[in-house]
């Protein structure tokens, strides 16, 4: 589904990430740990398309096409979706309206017409249940006054009504209550298919507790440093980072 | 990043203004220049009786001695008013064979704008009166509306068919002498529509007039005159369009309106002039004087705007709310691109007791258009409890463009109460981006964000109207980003 080869990545000349390759097939589920910094949410950026994030080297190849030359909006209407670290309000455009907007031209990039205003409203009434989402807050304006558990419980919404092949949630988890956190990992788990695949970028095991990863890995100042099954996210929140400080560090120095 | 902003924002041009064709109707014209002569024959031509010459001419003597205003934040060009035809109408075939009938190349061209002429194709629920360069063609529903003792015609047949009505109030809300445009305006006006609401009569439709200049060299002066009476209401639209020509165009209107006890009148404007090529090349200067008068007690008046045409906007949509109880609204979004250029707002004069006014105006700059808003509260002695509330909103696309606001507060009265909010703000990149992730391309993120912007004033439009707002503020915009 997702091959990332060699991915080098600067923003504003500086050098962000340095050579990270990821191979991820239908169906998995891949987690990225890693400390501040280290370059979790440029690799997302990259992904979806943002500009500021500069290819200097590499390779994406995604469902067979070169990623790297697709504009943002087809990478999403090829069913790539972004949960995004910090969603973004914008005042006035109603939930209702977003969400048509974009589940239609989804639709018509797919040759499929537009859906009926109320096959849409019945689709938002069934994936609101889903997800378990307040019903006020989808007939609200996109994000504006949400708080912040409230902002990312809507990235799922999102998901759920747009149906991704490749879902990219950038530390959804965070600011959430325990029982948001519940309904962010069952929103996941319902939605997940033999065909789809997620990246979940968190801090936390206690999101993997929920969501379990088929494999985890360690961004650490731009690379990949090291990649396991789902224990080494147990291991990482026992243990902190710096254990894989030392060793990258020991294996420059060899 | 900057080279890819000034891409986008050069596409800003790529948005075509949609109704710059020309229709080929023969018209029937009078010399070009102005001089009482002029006034005369215009005033000759529509067979006017003694009383509305002498209005003409005193305005006409009155503008000699006035000045262009100086002070609006706008780069006019000069204007010569010798290079402008002042009469100008489209020539109607010899009587077809109803009174009813007009020229059918008139009607394609009210067709292919959108306005059907015929009553049967229009929108259910909405009269028009369509008016060409000098003269109203066609008002639709005229009999139904009579039913109900409702008039809405065309101001040449008011004042032929209810000279003491227009007489009544013509001039009472902005006199000839009000300002130089007002005053070129009452020398030289052609038509408009009319329309008096009886007592304790709700409108049942919407009523609209359709302003379309066709001719070249020509200039528009139409007026309209509006008058509910006690305890009526009636919601007011005009629209208006042009052909895209090199040479500028001027449009100076009057509108006046009187509520009286207890009545409301809600009146409407989506203001789609040519704005001139993306290069400042052309487009219609629209210099336009608009007043209510809230005359008696528990009235109301409501101006909404949609304005993303002109050149060069100068209006000021305002309220005298004289009546006790009496309350002023006003509701704007403006929109500037390429090198338009607005000076628009509202003046709200508090006379009775407690009166109340709102303003909300939304200014939008792309391209390198200059859009200032300019609004006046007064609040005067008598006018004990008083209320205003303004919000003045500026939005910018790009960094070319310019937003401006001149509030201007005169308070006579302790007892007042006057809010005024103000912000300024960017189409942001991370909105933008946001909804690309979503599978919206830039254009329709850019036309939803500014639709959300500006959905406070768009939701005060009648339905019928909203949808056809929010695609206009898309087009006018088509391209642009910040
Ligand atoms: N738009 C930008 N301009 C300049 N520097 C940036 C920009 N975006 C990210 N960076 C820098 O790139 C580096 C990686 O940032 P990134 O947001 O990818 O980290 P992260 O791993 O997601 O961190 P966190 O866990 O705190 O979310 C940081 O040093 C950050 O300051
Ligand atoms: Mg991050």
């Amino acid at each position: 589904m997702l091959d990332i080869n060699n991915l080098k990545v600067s923003i504003a000349g500086k050098s962000i990430l340095k050579g990270v390759s990821l191979h991820v097939k239908p169906g998995e589920i891949h987690a990225i740990m890693g400390p501040n910094g280290s370059g979790k949410s440029t690799l997302a950026s990259v992904l979806t398309g943002r500009e500021f994030a500069e290819v200097t080297e590499g390779t994406v190849t995604y469902m067979g096409n070169n990623l790297l030359e697709m504009s943002p909006e087809d990478r999403a209407k090829e069913g790539i979706f972004l949960g995004f670290q910090y969603p973004i309000e914008i005042p006035g455009v109603s939930m209702v309206n977003f969400m048509k907007t974009a589940v239609n031209e989804k639709r018509k990039h797919h040759g499929l017409d537009p859906l009926s205003a109320s096959d849409f409203l019945k689709m938002m009434r069934e994936k609101k249940e889903l997800v378990e989402i307040d019903s006020k807050l989808a007939n609200r304006s996109v994000n504006e006054g949400f708080s912040g558990g409230e902002k990312k419980k809507n990235e799922i919404f999102q998901m759920a009504m747009l149906e991704p092949k490749l879902a990219i949630l950038d530390e959804t988890d965070s600011g959430l209550d325990i029982d948001a956190l519940r309904i962010v990992a069952n929103g996941v788990n319902k939605l997940k298919k033999a065909d789809n695949s997620f990246i979940v970028i968190t801090h936390y095991q206690r999101l993997l507790d929920h969501i379990i990863p088929d494999v985890v890995h360690v961004l650490y100042d731009g690379r990949i440093v090291k990649t396991a099954g789902k224990e080494l996210a147990l291991e990482l929140e026992a243990k902190g980072y710096d254990w894989i400080k030392k060793e990258v560090e020991n294996n420059v120095i060899a | 990043m900057d080279k890819d902003q000034d891409k986008i924002l050069d596409e800003v041009t790529t948005g075509e203004y949609k109704y710059g064709f020309h229709s080929d109707i023969e018209s029937e014209q009078i010399q070009k220049g102005l001089s009482e002569d002029v006034v005369r024959i215009i005033s000759a031509k529509k067979n006017e009786p003694d009383w509305l010459l002498e209005f003409r001419l005193k305005a006409y003597r009155h503008w000699l001695t006035m000045k262009m205003p100086a002070w609006p934040n706008l780069k006019i060009p000069v204007i010569n008013y010798q290079d402008i035809i002042f009469y100008s109408a489209p020539k109607q075939k010899p009587k077809l064979n109803s009174l009813d009938e007009i020229d059918p190349e008139l009607k394609r061209t009210f067709d292919k704008l959108g306005i059907p002429l015929e009553e049967q194709k229009h929108l259910a629920g909405v009269a028009v009166d369509a008016v060409m360069d000098s003269v109203s063609v066609k008002t639709t529903f005229r009999e139904a509306l009579a039913e109900m003792g409702i008039i809405f015609c065309s101001f040449s047949d008011a004042v032929h068919e209810y000279p003491d009505l227009v007489k009544r109030y013509m001039g009472t809300v902005v006199p000839y002498t009000d300002n130089f445009f007002a005053s070129l305006n009452s020398a030289v006006f052609s038509d408009g529509s009319f329309c008096y609401i009886p007592k304790g009569v709700r409108c049942p439709m919407e009523l609209s007039t359709y302003f379309r200049i066709n001719a070249a060299n020509t200039g528009q002066f139409e007026r309209t005159l509006l008058v509910a009476d006690e305890e009526s209401y009636v919601s007011y639209l005009e629209g208006c369009t042009a052909p895209s020509r090199d040479e500028n165009q001027l449009h100076a209107a009057i509108v006046e309106i009187i509520a009286e006890k207890n009545s409301e009148v809600k009146y409407s404007t989506v203001q789609n002039w040519y704005p001139g090529d993306k290069d400042g090349k052309g487009g219609i200067f629209n210099f336009v004087t608009k007043r209510g008068m809230c005359r008696g007690e528990n009235s109301k008046i409501s101006w909404t705007q949609i304005e993303t045409g002109s050149a060069i906007t100068w209006k000021y949509p305002s309220c005298i709310l004289r009546g006790d109880n009496s309350t002023g609204e006003f509701y704007s979004v403006a929109v500037t691109n390429n090198h338009q250029q607005a000076d628009t707002g509202t003046k709200m004069i508090h006379i009775g007791k407690n009166t109340k006014s709102t303003i909300v105006s939304k200014g939008i700059s792309a391209g390198k258009g200059q859009n200032s808003y300019r609004g006046l509260v007064k609040i005067l002695k008598n006018a004990s409890n008083a209320r205003n509330f303004s919000q003045c909103d500026s939005l910018l696309l790009g960094d070319k463009c310019g937003a401006h606001t001149f509030p201007y507060l005169e308070v006579d009265n302790q007892t007042a109460i006057v809010e005024h909010e103000a912000t300024t703000s960017k189409i942001g990149e991370d909105q933008i981006f946001y909804c690309n992730q979503r599978g919206i391309s830039t254009e329709d993120a850019i036309g939803m964000i500014v639709n959300g912007y500006a959905r406070e004033v768009i939701n005060k439009l009648p339905m019928e109207f909203a949808v056809e707002a929010q695609k206009l503020l898309q087009i006018s915009l088509e391209g642009s980003v910040g």
